[in-house]
């Protein structure tokens, strides 16, 4: 296989698509900044090396500390003895769950997990005890010093053998009487008339599909210090998306007024959703610093972060799709199991996006779904970049392919023909703005010569589309509170340097760079005179963190607010040196410009003394909330709910090697409305990366256990990134970016989410593409060599040879 | 991270001062060469050893050469590819062989297979020694302390069950190097430098059947040096299946290596499979069926139907154990035809 990153820029739709959108903002100047390939503002230190992450801070007196785990997957603890390892020398300190006993959970509807286990063990890999010791090698040694007694109970790895359990010991207490202990969520919701939908229908798909849980990954694991200082101030760093919330759970946890508890979120290493909520080294360390008055860290092994996962949940899903014979979906029809391992982490949400975020790009008149998390002895998933929305699309996408099939409609005409348009509801009453899926598909099907490869290229080679829409960013947060979701807070020194203080989370995705470009847009000013100073809770604003992709558009809406504020001071006060209109003040190129009056002009930073001297300190506050008067009337209905959609299309090209069953992925085209590119390198970066990730879990991914038969049941099976394969760069498809932009109305300049959205559609146009290929079904996944190999063996007794046709019962006329 | 235990590191000049200093500090002491293997191992508490000797001063183990023959030149080849045989320094770094302009000529499989070890920074670091000697893999060995202790531990290290094999009182951990399928096809001789003196072993006879410990270099022992013997009209071909094209051990490693005649037939011709028990398999009964054809289709089909016949892998790698049986055959089938000069073949890997 050979990799080609052809990048942004080559030879893609995106600069004229850009172009041709520019000029449509109503009334609005043409835009400097915004729109224009740049430097990340922190791409030079973390490319050069001297970015700083968690782990490269070290505090004077600083101790090392470790966290005993369980080698239980589930296991009553009967006692904890932590003697031996206090008196061994050079440990300062040890806690067990005793010591912090109030539980927490990131939804606060089910506050299930403890910084360490208080009674019970629930996974291999659960923590237990923490140590804080002179040195790592000291902190290990006094872990083997930890006697626990456990007693073990009976363990559920199958989330149907969980949900089916009839009486306990269950996983976790029932929240109610006669509820299950090993159910998180059932989630039951039906729109239209489901079962008329079918009646109406011409054809029907009705199909079971499995997605593999996959994790994370991030290159740099999890990290935390700790530091209790003698007045009662709790300072703690980590590697968080989430610092609001950690700040939060922080206090209630460990019991300290918020007021004292600071929480620093150094850059961090890659996240995709695996640090987006509290976890037991960031407890362990605050505590741990309370105990001994120095200075704690914890670095995660890699093995750790596998135990730490949150990743995505493994899905179970059945599918009955109806349509009419010109291929108009009629009804929708899905049972879904999750498989949410020990804790529920963001699992109620998880339940609800498993159905809730399939509403879009298609019409749908009825819909139902059926979705039940089920606790097991694994490690707890969670949120990973699309979270709970790309295993239905993946199943619902490949539907649309088979439909399309049995129809012989082409599939992207199927697609288009089914479009649900801009400035609508979708049957679910989530709120569609802005909607460029129509010409993500033009797009993808162009670039890609769809039409001349679609069922036309020699067997073993094939093409597959498909679509996909993501939310940018919750219309509720975590917690029920009316206060703005983001906020920030600009600062003029005199010298002409803008101070940004954004509490956004920078995890890679380029936020410090966006609120950058925001106000060189707005005051004029040039990039190097912008200081983005982020991700200290004593000095910036609230915002909720690097989820869900809402932080470019709700942070890039609060930083506009606040740069135009602190932008008409400034032409204000010029306005009434220069005896003008303050609307007749540009403020362009590190210049405060008149407008039809090329001579008249000062630098910035006159204009900023002027500013000040007429009203003071110079600084604004902006923030913003979201529109809460759009969502489902129903209970649940707000989850899903979203002020922007995002939009894509994936054609994939594959070629498939039927001796070995190995798949190569020759290239994918990715056409992604992103309402408007701030920046354009940026978002294709994001799209390729997406497509990446999906690319990866399609083929490679299995975050999987051992079985009894395997030695011990719940055991991870490769906690490392030897034998947990992501692709290398030579494995990595040829991939185009071609950026839509929709400008969406309510989006900072238009823009709405690139980060989640562009990785849906990679796995299923993947698995369209290998059926065209060599027409065998990939419905489970991931498509490793060993699976294709095995699926071809089973079409045809391992003679495949002919092109497509669906398998008997593949699907049937009504 | 984990952490690597501590030990205490011996940089000695010479092969002498190596071999004297394993010998006094007994079983205690492990040679060092690249690393790539042990320290991982090491971190995984699998070795602990309180020194480790480094053989990375030792310059007379360093360098590839073409030897023997005085130079003579022969059928027309530059000087510096003439000789009787290849003499590698088991110190020479896997980039290095994979480069080399000698070993890429008379024994190609060999430098495909050094090319193809994990990727370019280990075999920038790792050696042919080194990679000779590599410990046997197995997904209940190559874990964390705390992985293996929530397991129960293994027959290999610690416990006193396979749990490959649920049964047997027998380790079947993986033989995972890429380069000795090569060398014994290529009928290489590796030299074992001792306390009394060096030894010659067939690179065929190096391995034993024992996944706790497969080879016969004994612990006061040093790897120092492999001669592949030069044979005009031989050609040779590596294959290794793995699912990424580069990091990846092997999950099944096959090197063919055939001597033509003048004629083009095939004088004799040998197949050996690893990365599926502990010690490389030397395919039997290839002779029979192709000495004297020139690997026509059919030929090479029947090879490949040997091959499978021969080939059982366990599940001691975590990939589909009868995936890979169905993947000898296939294998087999494509370096043939390299072999046999089919152009549409080439390129090793999947």
């Amino acid at each position: 296989m050979t990799g080609r990153n052809e990048g942004f820029g080559a030879g893609n739709g995106a600069a004229p698509a850009a172009n041709g959108r520019r000029d449509v903002t109503s009334g609005a100047s043409p835009l400097n900044t915004i729109g224009r390939p740049m430097r990340k503002v922190d791409g030079l230190a973390k490319a050069t090396g001297r970015a700083r992450y968690t782990d490269d801070i070290a505090l004077p007196g600083m101790l090392h500390g470790k966290i005993l785990r369980s080698p239980h997957p589930h296991a009553r603890i009967v006692s904890i003895d932590t003697s031996r390892a206090e008196a061994l020398e050079g440990v300062h300190g040890v806690v067990t769950g005793r010591d912090m006993p109030t539980p927490y959970g990131i939804i606060p509807w089910t506050p299930d997990e403890h910084p360490l286990c208080v009674d019970k063990v629930r996974y291999i890999g659960d923590g237990v005890a923490a140590v804080a010791a002179v040195d790592e090698d000291t902190a290990i040694a006094a872990l083997d010093l930890i006697d626990v007694a456990y007693e073990e109970l009976p363990e559920y790895f199958d989330p149907h053998e969980a949900i089916a359990a009839p009486s306990g010991p269950y996983i976790h207490e029932p929240r109610k009487p006669g509820w299950s202990g090993n159910v998180t969520k059932v989630v039951k919701l039906e729109f239209g008339d489901v079962d008329a939908g079918f009646d109406e229908a011409d054809v029907i798909a009705e199909h079971d599909y499995f997605f593999e849980g996959t994790t994370h990954t991030p290159i740099e694991p999890h990290c935390a210090i700790g530091l209790a200082e003698g007045d009662g101030k709790v300072t703690v760093w980590s590697a968080t998306q989430v610092p609001h919330y950690l700040h939060r759970e922080l206090a209630r946890v460990l019991e300290v007024d918020p007021a004292k508890v600071r929480v620093i979120q150094p850059p961090v290493g890659g996240a995709f959703g695996g640090k987006s909520e509290p976890f037991d080294l960031e407890f362990c360390v605050a505590k741990l610093s309370m105990l001994t008055g120095r200075p704690v860290k914890i670095l995660y092994t890699r093995e750790e972060v596998f135990y730490a996962h949150r990743g995505r949940h493994p899905f179970h899903m059945r599918y009955r799709t109806g349509a009419t014979s010109d291929g108009m979906l009629t009804s929708v029809d899905a049972r879904i199991v999750l498989d949410g391992g020990a804790y529920a982490s963001f699992g109620l949400v998880t339940t609800y996006y498993s159905g809730q975020l399939l509403t879009a790009p298609y019409q749908m008149p009825a819909y139902r779904f059926h979705s039940t998390r089920a606790y097991t002895n694994k490690p707890a998933c969670g949120p990973k970049r699309g979270h709970g929305s790309v295993q239905p699309r993946f199943a619902f996408e490949v539907q649309l392919d088979r439909i399309a099939e049995l129809l012989e409609i082409d599939p992207i005409e199927l697609r288009r023909r089914n479009f649900i348009g801009a400035n609508t509801r979708t049957v679910n009453e989530l709120r569609v703005t802005s909607n460029g899926f129509l010409e993500c598909l033009a797009e993808v099907e162009r670039a890609s010569d769809w039409k001349r490869k679609h069922r036309r290229l020699p067997f073993g080679r094939g093409v597959g589309v498909a679509g996909s829409t993501y939310i940018s960013g919750t219309n509720y947060p975590i917690y029920p509170n009316e206060m703005p979701q983001s906020g920030i807070q600009l600062q003029v020194d005199r010298s002409g340097r803008v101070a940004i203080f954004s509490g956004a989370s920078e995890i890679g995705q380029g936020v410090d760079s966006m609120v950058a470009y925001v106000v060189a847009e707005e005051l004029g000013v040039p990039l190097d005179h912008i200081r983005v100073l982020a991700g200290d809770t004593d000095f910036t604003p609230v915002d909720l963190g690097a989820y869900s992709s809402r932080v470019t558009f709700m942070l890039g809406n609060a930083c506009l607010q606040a740069a135009r504020k602190l932008k008409a001071m400034v032409q204000g006060a010029v306005a009434e040196e220069w005896e003008a209109k303050p609307r007749e003040v540009l403020l362009a190129g590190g210049m405060a410009l008149r407008a039809g009056d090329t001579g008249t002009g000062m630098p910035l930073r006159e204009a900023f003394n002027l500013a000040e001297a007429k009203f003071g300190t110079l600084g604004a506050t902006g923030s913003y909330n979201t529109p809460k008067d759009v969502h489902g009337s129903y209970r649940g209905g707000t989850i899903g709910a979203s002020p922007a959609y995002s939009f894509t299309a994936h054609v994939a090209e594959v070629e498939v090697d039927t001796e070995t069953g190995f798949v190569t992925v020759d290239k994918i085209w990715i056409a992604h409305d992103c309402g408007r590119a701030l920046n354009p390198v940026l978002v294709a970066g994001q799209m390729e990366g997406s497509a990446y990730m999906g690319f990866a879990e399609a083929l490679m991914e299995e975050h999987i256990f051992k079985s009894a038969d395997e030695g011990r049941a719940g055991l991870h099976n490769a906690p490392s990134l030897l034998d947990y394969r992501i692709p290398t760069s030579l494995d990595t498809p040829a991939l185009e970016s071609l950026i839509v932009e929709s400008i969406d109305p309510e989006g900072p300049y238009g823009a709405k989410e690139a980060g989640e959205g562009p990785l849906h559609p990679s796995i299923p146009a993947i698995a369209n593409a290998i059926y065209d290929a060599v027409g065998v079904r990939m419905d489970s996944l991931p498509f490793s060599p060993p699976r294709v190999w095995r699926a071809l063996q089973a079409a045809d007794g391992g003679k495949v040879s002919g092109r497509i046709g669906e398998a008997v019962g593949a699907g049937h006329a009504v | 991270m984990l952490r690597l235990p501590s030990f205490r590191y011996h940089r000695p000049a010479t092969l002498d001062e190596a071999l004297e200093r394993l010998a006094g500090l007994g079983p205690e002491a492990v040679p060092i060469a690249g690393g790539t293997d042990l320290m991982p191992n090491m971190k995984h508490g699998l070795f602990t050893p309180a020194h480790l000797v480094s053989l990375n001063r030792v310059d007379a183990m360093k360098g590839t050469r073409v030897a023997g023959g005085d130079g003579v030149k022969g059928n027309g080849r530059p000087a510096e590819l003439a000789g009787t045989f290849l003499e590698i320094g088991a110190l020479e770094t896997l980039a290095d062989l994979a480069a080399h302009p000698a070993v890429r000529f008379h024994a190609p499989a060999v430098a495909q297979a050094a090319g193809l070890v994990a990727g370019p920074q280990l075999r920038n670091m790792g050696t042919i020694g080194g990679n000779v000697c590599l410990d046997t893999r197995c997904t209940y060995y190559n874990q964390t302390k705390f992985w293996r202790h929530a397991l129960g531990y293994c027959l290999k290290k610690d416990g006193d069950v396979c749990h490959v094999t649920r049964v047997g009182r027998k380790c079947v951990a993986a033989h995972s190097a890429d380069t000795p399928a090569a060398l014994i096809a290529h009928d290489a001789v590796l030299t074992l430098a001792g306390p009394s003196g060096a030894r010659d072993l067939a690179a065929a006879d190096f391995f034993v059947p024992d996944g706790i410990r497969n080879t016969r270099r004994g612990d006061d022992e040093i790897l120092t040096r492999v001669r592949i013997p030069i044979v005009p009209g031989r050609r040779s071909a590596y294959r290794k299946l793995r699912q990424r094209s580069s990091i990846d051990f092997p999950l099944l490693s096959l090197a063919v290596a055939a001597d033509f005649a003048e004629d083009a037939s095939v004088a004799t011709i040998r197949g050996v499979v690893s990365a599926l028990g502990a010690r490389p398999r030397l395919l039997s009964g290839w002779d029979a069926i192709a000495a004297g054809t020139r690997l026509e289709p059919d030929v090479v089909e029947a090879l490949a139907d040997r091959a499978r016949r021969q080939c059982r892998p366990l599940d001691n790698i975590i990939v589909d154990a009868e995936w890979r049986r169905a993947m000898v055959p296939v294998y087999a089938r494509r370096a043939l035809r390299e072999l046999a000069g089919d152009p549409s073949t080439a390129g090793a890997g999947a």
